[in-house]
């Protein structure tokens, strides 16, 4: 399994080098510099928002699952969040967590509907997507709030070059990682996402795993929405809306080699697809490139990127336990035992044997 | 097990946050200054509870409507309401200099327009030495973005003038005084910001002043319970809630039954909302607050078999061709596409050392059933996304560069 | 009776909400009776529901189309920049257009089978990419609208019949595009394309290629989106936002109409009667004066419970038959259906790529 893991992510980080290399050529090209700390707090920058609501995103589609109401989980969230706060920073702990219930809140209706009334999680997220543009648009007028100074600090300041925001969702990502591979809720989730059926049938409870990924992705979505108001100041009812954050972050997911299909993936992989597109991004602003043409260019390098491990990621077989058997040497023992389980199923029955050979 | 992970997780997440926000260094970002600006949406009006209205606002674009502009006549980009001058010598200075320009976007065919426009300005002004060059960040619509790119330019642009186009008011005030802060000349044009840091901030006379225009000119041309449909773009634009507010309120007072729609701009939407009102009822006006889309609206008129509505649109090409073809009453309103020139000539003035407008008011005159022969000639050959008013007739290129559209 | 009968079953179900909102909508607004009228509201949808029919096609083997909204923006300008005023110039356009259309739809099917890339993935840079594109091309606004002639096909009709009184030709080319999306399903070509979206490797083993057949069905789709920019640009004139998001209104729709998201499954009859139930929410929510800020929860609403129903309702009344529990999927007697009974999470595609490899065996 670890093996699997590490090729598809090996890509992928193979992928980022590559475009750090061309990019660092492009941008010298026009007389920039593109390790220099501006240019370098511009690319973390542009991968804190997009991080946060890939990470979540990750986790729901390897329950295989898909979760496009996020933007709308944003722009609630930054509208709540800033509200609350109304510009004191004492407020600033009570908003946090207010919006991060509320966000909660919506990903158990995300969750249940998917699990429990059965509707694909595209249809699903789409329709409570629809709703929630519904209350924004019925609830707020423009931007609203006032985010104090204290809490716009997470998002403007930074240690060097590396801003705040990318410290916390690298954080994030750390915890996320131990989660899925650590923990039981995350090897559930990995087993539904992989096959439902045999996921049931092996004893695990499907609905728990599946609703845990979308209530943490309505999570995420909900922190990436605070900092935003961080970084706006005010909350704002259409930001979620100007970054196209439900394409993009499946995008990152799949480019970060997370199969649509559910059952095998990697956080770190999302996190390398977002840091490409970033990279992608700020290469292409620098070089003042045609904003028509970014969209051209962000097209093909997704579908690019994705087709170089596509065809091997799915020809390989994830090994069923380590590339040294199991831990207790299960395969080895049953490996010294085969012949005499041959011999012995043969003693009890000739039909039997001829069958169990057959088999 | 399974919750108190989750309960952990968030836990983790949000001691994560605080502890975070209270170790930081280099804060690029200073506290507020004590003075508060107005917080975004303006003090609700009395008659409707409209959340955009301004009386105050109101009132001054009211009055700045008959005000005569000072300036060339023949150059209404340079021309200003009820300026009052702020002194720019202690920029003055030598030398072509380098500007950077932080726009919001170039995502509908009225920016499109300027921005060819802007474009075609530099290069005269390249010309005569006083801009060396522009470096261009496109946010593509997003605060977020926009709010990186005036930092990036902060940080490595090099630059001598910001200038910022903002995607919204609010969003992005802390941002443009941070580049206030750096001692460098910052001009804010379109849309403004919550500050006034800014050298100056060059916009036409205003939303309130467009419903103020389109809403009379209906009132005049209708009866009290005639239908007004009302085309809306999108909502939380505060230049486009401005013109809904005041017109919304105009139309209350004056009895005519105004119900207004979002479009998205999308013609497919505008049509299909049209043919529903028209079978609804009667509809004797159409008032739009931007001009995408307004040939569909006739359309729906046409295609019903219906009589011609009164309408409003915007000084798009492809509203003043149908206007004049159909021969209906019409008025176009302008949110003058020159003033996509000022802001590199308020540059140049700047070095210059020259007094300029703190805030500069462009002349917004709609374009009325007179003078619409005159622009059609002149914006002959135009594609139908091109704007009448943009300004550029003595610029270099003109015609070709705008018939053919290249953003560059 | 037994009309009735599949009116309330999950598969009539989407048929029972359009008379539901057909109804209503008469009631609020008796003029719409009028057949006049009623013309007039099919040729607002015919647009929607070709793109559907070309959206079924793609999800019934498995797959997704995001990329139809950009490609109906890029015909439309396409058409607009093209044409100009010049009425010769309307036939060979078209032509051009429907060549570009399956070029499109070769290119994304390509990707998707020979590359292996998830249709998702693909259609979505295809999405970037052509819109991109065609701004980049045109800078962002098209000419203007193309000669009369190109667009009389969405826009004109048939004048002064009997009963009608207007028959838009666009509800004629909706009709022939219905008979011949019917008609390719009867076909061994629609058959295998259900096969492969309901078990990909079965089909496989059987000899189908599914590469060819998967990409014949982004072809459909492709330049059934054509044919619906050729209307769009009829009925709404050429602008930039023409057609935007229409992929997600033809999925929602096909959905709706009881497809399941994953391939296998489905009726393409119920996927353009979800095409018209949709432009009847929109209706109803137009003339029922619901605010405009509420209408988008309302549909998310409508749209959740829709799907809900028809999935709760089928998984019932297949748990009341003695359910067959083998993981692997069976063709039933009839119109091939899922052992869904058992599934506790939705699963997004049997796609070509096979999720039955990652299945351990």
């Amino acid at each position: 399994m670890k093996r699997m893991r590490v090729d598809s992510t090996v890509i992928v980080l193979g992928i980022l080098l590559l475009t750090i290399v061309v990019g660092a050529i492009l941008v010298a090209t026009v007389g920039r510099s593109f390790f220099s700390p501006g240019n370098i707090r511009d690319i973390l920058t542009g991968m804190s928002v997009l991080g946060l609501v890939a990470i979540g995103q990750t986790l729901v589609v390897l329950g295989a699952s898909l979760d496009l109401s996020v933007t709308y989980v944003m722009s609630l969230a930054s509208l709540i969040g800033a509200t609350t706060m109304a510009g004191n920073p004492a407020n600033i702990p009570w908003a946090v967590t207010l919006t991060l219930l509320v966000c909660a809140a919506i990903g158990l209706a995300n969750g249940l509907i998917v699990t429990v009334l059965k509707v694909n999680g595209f249809i699903a997220t789409l329709g409570v997507g629809l709703i929630l543009q519904g209350v924004l648009n019925t609830s707020f007028q423009g931007s609203a709030g006032a985010v104090p100074w204290e809490f716009q600090l997470i998002g403007a300041t930074g240690v060097g070059p590396v801003p705040v925001s990318t410290i916390i969702m690298l954080a994030l990502a750390v915890v996320v990682w131990f989660l899925l591979s650590r923990t039981r809720t995350g090897a559930h989730l990995f087993a539904v996402g992989g096959d439902p059926e045999v996921a049931r049938l092996s004893g695990v409870r499907t609905r728990p795993p599946l609703i845990a990924a979308h209530v943490m992705c309505s999570l995420f979505a909900g922190l990436a929405g605070l900092l935003l108001a961080s970084r706006l100041g005010v909350g704002s009812p259409t930001v979620g809306q100007q970054g196209g954050y439900a394409l993009l972050s499946i995008a990152a997911v799949v480019l970060g080699g997370t199969l649509l299909l559910g059952g095998r993936g990697s956080i770190w992989g999302t996190i390398g697809g977002v840091a490409i597109f970033a990279v992608l991004d700020n290469v292409m602003s620098v070089m003042q490139v045609n904003p028509f043409l970014k969209d051209v260019v962000r097209g093909i390098v997704i579908v690019a990127a994705v087709a170089v491990y596509s065809r091997r990621a799915v020809v390989r077989r994830r090994s069923r336990f380590g590339p040294g058997g199991t831990r207790t040497g299960g395969d080895d023992a049953a490996r010294a035992a085969a012949p005499a389980m041959a011999a012995a199923s043969a003693a009890l029955d000739p039909a039997v044997a001829s069958e169990g050979g057959a088999r | 097990m399974r919750r108190s992970m989750t309960i952990a997780t968030a836990a983790v997440a949000l001691i994560g946050v605080f502890a975070l926000a209270g170790c930081t260094t280099d804060p690029t970002v200073t506290p507020p200054a004590p003075s508060d600006s107005d917080p975004g949406p303006s003090q609700p009006g009395e008659a409707p509870a409209n959340e955009w209205f301004d009386q105050a606002l109101f009132d001054t674009q009211d009055a700045q409507r008959d005000v005569a502009p000072e300036g060339p006549a023949d150059q209404p980009y340079l021309q200003y309401i009820n300026a009052e001058m702020v002194d720019t010598a202690e920029y003055a200075s030598d030398g072509a200099k380098k500007a950077c320009f932080a726009n919001a976007s170039i995502s509908n065919p009225w920016r499109q327009t300027g921005w060819i426009t802007m474009n075609q300005q530099l290069k005269v002004l390249q010309e005569s030495g006083a801009i060396s060059e522009m470096e261009t960040r496109d946010a593509q619509d997003s605060d977020d973005t926009q709010i990186a790119d005036i930092d990036y330019f902060i940080e490595e642009g090099g630059c001598d003038v910001f200038i910022i186009s903002p995607n919204s008011t609010a969003a992005m005030t802390p941002a443009v005084e941070r580049a206030c802060e750096t001692g460098k000349p910052v001009i804010v044009f379109d849309r403004g910001v919550n500050t006034d840091c800014p050298v100056t901030f060059i916009h036409p006379i205003g939303g309130f002043a467009w419903g103020i225009d389109t809403a009379e000119f209906l009132i005049e041309r209708l009866s009290p319970g005639d239908k007004v449909v009302g085309l809306r773009i999108l909502p939380g634009v505060d230049v486009l809630e401005q013109r809904w507010a005041a017109a919304e309120k105009l139309f209350a007072e004056a009895g005519i039954d105004a119900v207004d729609y979002f479009t998205g701009a999308d013609p497919a939407e505008i049509k299909s909302i049209i043919s529903d009102e028209l079978a609804k009822g009667e509809v004797k006006g159409i008032w739009m607050d931007a001009g995408d889309g307004a040939v569909a609206a006739i359309e729906a008129f046409e295609d019903a078999g219906l009589d011609y509505p009164v309408m409003t649109g915007e000084d798009e090409m492809s509203f003043l061709r149908k206007w004049k073809d159909t021969g209906l009453t019409g008025l176009a309103p302008v949110y003058s596409n020159f003033q996509w020139r000022t802001p590199l000539l308020a540059a140049q003035k700047i070095f210059a050392g020259e007094e300029i407008p703190k805030e500069w008011v462009l002349p917004q005159s709609p374009i009325t059933a007179e003078e619409l022969d005159a622009y059609l000639t002149a914006n002959e050959g135009m594609p139908d996304g091109h704007y009448a008013k943009f300004g550029g007739e003595n610029l270099p290129g003109f015609p070709e560069v705008w018939q053919q559209r290249q953003i560059p | 009776m037994n009309a009735l009968r599949t009116l309330v079953s999950p598969r009539g179900a989407v048929f029972l909400l359009l008379i539901v909102l057909l109804v209503t909508v008469t009631i609020l607004n008796p003029t719409f009776a009028e057949p006049g009228q009623f013309m007039r509201y099919i040729q607002r949808v015919a647009p929607v529901a070709i793109i559907a029919i070309g959206q079924y096609f793609v999800i019934i083997a498995g797959e997704f189309d995001l990329s139809q909204g950009s490609l109906i923006t890029a015909q439309v300008i396409i058409a607009g920049n093209l044409v100009g005023q010049d009425d010769s110039r309307t036939v060979p356009v078209l032509l051009l257009m429907l060549v570009f259309g399956a070029l499109v739809g070769l290119v994304n099917g390509l990707l998707t089978t020979l590359l292996q890339v998830p249709s998702f993935i693909v259609t979505l840079g295809m999405m970037l990419a052509l819109l991109g594109g065609v701004m980049w091309w045109t800078g962002g606004a098209a000419t203007g609208n193309p000669a009369d002639s190109f667009r009389q096909i969405g826009r004109g009709g048939i004048r002064d019949l009997p009963l009608i009184d207007f028959l838009p030709w666009s509800v004629l080319i909706l009709a022939g595009w219905l008979a011949l999306g019917i008609w390719l399903t009867k076909r061994p070509y629609g058959k295998v394309l259900i096969a492969l979206g309901d078990n990909a490797r079965a089909t496989r083993y059987a000899g189908a290629r599914s590469w060819w057949i998967t990409t014949r069905a982004f072809i459909i789709s492709s330049v059934s989106a054509t044919v619906s920019g050729v209307l769009l640009v009829g009925y709404a004139g050429v602008h930039p936002s023409v057609g935007r998001g229409y992929e997600f209104i033809a999925i929602t729709a096909v959905v709706l109409g009881g497809v399941v998201l994953g391939g296998g499954r489905g009726w393409i009859v119920a996927a353009v009667a979800g095409a018209f139930v949709l432009e009847a929410l929109f209706l109803v929510l137009n003339i029922s004066g619901v605010p405009s800020s509420l209408r988008d929860a309302v549909q998310g609403v409508i749209i959740i419970a829709a799907v809900a129903y028809s999935g709760v309702v089928f998984r019932a009344r297949r748990r009341t038959t003695p359910a067959t529990a083998s993981p692997d999927q069976g063709k039933g007697p009839d119109a091939p259906e899922r052992t869904g009974a058992h599934t506790s999470a939705p699963r997004p595609a049997l796609t070509p790529e096979g999720v039955a490899e990652t299945r351990g065996d």
